[in-house]
């Protein structure tokens, strides 16, 4: 997956010379928390977050004198050395960007015009989508050794009962290096059947559990 | 006198995938049997269930599907096609007749509406519904045609009303849900135990229905191996607030018994106690709200022997005010006892220690405590806009 699949391609942004009120309502009436400021040929300038905004305005402590702040342009309170990520950058690399850089939206350049934005919860929604937990779907999970073919061995035995897998992913074993968790979402509301038939054959499945009572 | 109506006809056991599959309507006649045998049910109040149109199933459901079923139904739809309706797979495999069995079952869901709203009857139960997972357009997780969703959606336009659909199977009511996500005449409330582990994966507590439906969709997802005492606080206190909130003219339970301790697709800790509350405090409050207009089906529920009998029939009995308790008729044990694989339970209650006591249980209930705040968030009074 790609930058520019999960990108809000129509940005709200901000101009220059738009005042720190202007840009209070902005937040406000779209429910987002940043605004990239561009020109008028759509470089991108800088960006402020809501958390910018507050810190650059007059506390509630300093009366009626100071409220002339919340008139000051964002040229002068905007982020100027701005991070920001490119169309076909590859997902993963940008989640490690958000991570790394603890921040919560990334302007998305081309040719160095601003052409979207990332968000952290767009990070989340993706995360979802590739647990597969948005569709119709049971948890599997098994511990396997960690060697090749077992992922294909165990999407085998699913094969055999026309079930669709609609995720999977790999992780180490919390205990030891020489096993592997395997989680997959596969589309059944009934995983006994599958899960009996890997444990018969040998796989250690972590979930669904073995009932206590047999019917 | 107007009486409760019970929907029954012995062709509901049509709804037959294979032999071995979990979903076995036989359910149904075990417990129309285990009322009969215990004099809860009399014949006039029996009704026979009508055969939904194509018309009435296409309230909800896609034509070009219907078609699919029908074909399926006679051997004639071929294998890509069936996949992407979701038939002929593990969990809706394709068998003779299937739009027949499935259409009956929708029918007779809209038998109990028509029954309740024309003031035929003061309450109705049809065992044979519930089918809460049923999409528009793919069959899913045992469920044909959602008949819960046809009916609600047939009850908005033929009688005006404003409906709450209240499903305490412990699979989320996705396919009801996503049906009524954007509309504010439609309340849905589901209980269910939480999707990280279980099929269908949705109903977070997050979800809250979209545009003018915002705020009219209710998800109390559970932890595994909660118990009655945390399940009915849960269940008491959202349906009595949502009641409050939405002001229906109706209400619709779905009836799954598969949250129970015995059941074996699910990971829930209730016993018979639960099953013996949710259907009164369903009736109490209909009772208040909707001048007593209350619909019930079944849903789910794979202990058939053990389990599902007495649960449905509980919903029966408080129907009809009546309130079973002790041994089961020895008849009806004697009957079943040789065609079951499990020994049954021989009392309406479940004995106590039927289970090891859960180590986590406090925590379990705290947590679930918070979902239930977070669910109920928005329509508590102290958020409301002033
Ligand atoms: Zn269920």
């Amino acid at each position: 997956m790609i930058v520019q699949d999960m990108m809000n391609k129509k940005p709200i942004t901000a101009e220059s010379h738009t005042t720190i009120k202007e840009a209070f309502i902005l937040l406000r009436h779209h429910h987002i928390r940043h605004l990239p400021i561009v020109d008028s040929a759509k470089q991108l300038l800088g960006i402020v977050s809501d958390r910018d905004l507050r810190d650059a305005s007059p506390s509630i402590f300093d009366g009626e004198d100071h409220q002339a702040a919340f008139e000051r342009s964002l040229s002068e309170v905007m982020k100027k050395d701005v991070i920001s990520a490119h169309p076909l950058d590859f997902v993963e690399d940008t989640l490690s960007t958000f991570y790394d850089q603890q921040i919560g939206c990334l302007p998305v350049v081309e040719h160095g015009r601003l052409v979207g934005v990332i968000t952290e919860r767009d990070m989340l929604h993706t995360l979802i989508q590739l647990t597969g937990a948005h569709q119709p779907s049971s948890h599997l999970e098994i511990r396997v050794e960690n060697i090749a073919g077992k992922l294909a061995d165990v999407a085998n035995h699913i094969k055999k009962y026309k079930i669709n897998i609609n995720s999977v992913l790999v992780y180490p074993s919390n205990d030891e290096e020489a096993y592997k968790i395997i989680v997959l979402r596969i589309n059944t509301m009934n995983p006994l059947r599958i899960a009996n038939d890997l444990r018969a054959h040998g796989y250690d499945v972590l979930w669904p559990q073995e009932a206590e009572l047999s019917q | 006198m107007t009486k409760p109506a019970f929907i029954y006809s012995t062709d509901m056991l049509n709804y037959k995938f294979s032999d071995g599959h979990p979903f076995n309507q036989l359910r149904v006649k075990l417990t129309y049997d285990l009322l009969s045998a215990s004099g809860l049910l009399s014949n006039e109040q029996i009704i026979a269930p009508r055969i939904a149109t194509d018309q009435e199933i296409a309230l909800i459901h896609d034509v070009s599907y219907i078609e699919a079923v029908k074909k399926a139904g006679a051997g004639t739809l071929n294998e890509a096609v069936a996949a992407n309706h979701g038939l002929g797979t593990e969990d809706t495999p394709i068998f003779p007749r299937m739009h027949e069995a499935s259409a009956l079952i929708t029918g007779a869901t809209l038998t109990a509406c028509d029954l309740v709203m024309e003031g035929k009857a003061t309450y109705a139960f049809n065992p044979s519904g519930g089918l809460h997972h049923g999409f528009r357009g793919k069959a899913s997780g045992f469920c044909i045609y959602n008949d819960s969703a046809v009916a609600i959606e047939y009850l908005k336009r033929n009688y005006g009303v404003k409906v709450l659909y209240v499903d305490t199977d412990a699979h989320h009511g996705d396919g009801v849900q996503w049906a009524f996500y954007e509309d504010e005449r439609v309340c849905t409330l589901s209980l269910h135990e939480t999707g990280r582990y279980l099929f269908p994966g949705t109903g977070s507590v997050m979800e809250k229905g979209q545009g003018d439906g915002y705020g009219y969709s209710f998800n109390i997802p559970v932890d595994a191996f909660t118990e009655d005492e945390s399940w009915l606080q849960l269940y008491t206190t959202s349906l009595q607030e949502v009641m409050d909130y939405f002001q229906p003219d109706v209400i619709m339970t779905q009836n799954g018994a598969d949250a129970h301790y015995f059941d074996p697709l699910t990971h829930l800790s209730v016993t018979m106690d639960t099953y013996k509350a949710v259907p009164k405090l369903a009736k109490a409050l209909a009772d208040r709200y909707c001048q007593g207009r209350w619909i019930a089906t079944g849903g789910g529920g794979y202990d058939i022997w053990r389990v599902v009998p007495r649960a449905w029939s509980y919903i029966w009995a408080v129907m009809n005010e009546q309130a079973p308790t002790g041994n089961l008729p020895i008849e009806w044990l004697q009957t079943w006892q040789k065609e079951a694989p499990v020994q049954l339970v021989t009392t309406w209650e479940d004995a106590p220690g039927m289970y090891k006591p859960i180590p986590r249980k406090q925590e379990i209930t705290d947590k679930n405590n918070l979902t239930l705040e977070k669910a109920l968030f928005h329509i508590r009074p102290y958020h409301k806009k002033t």
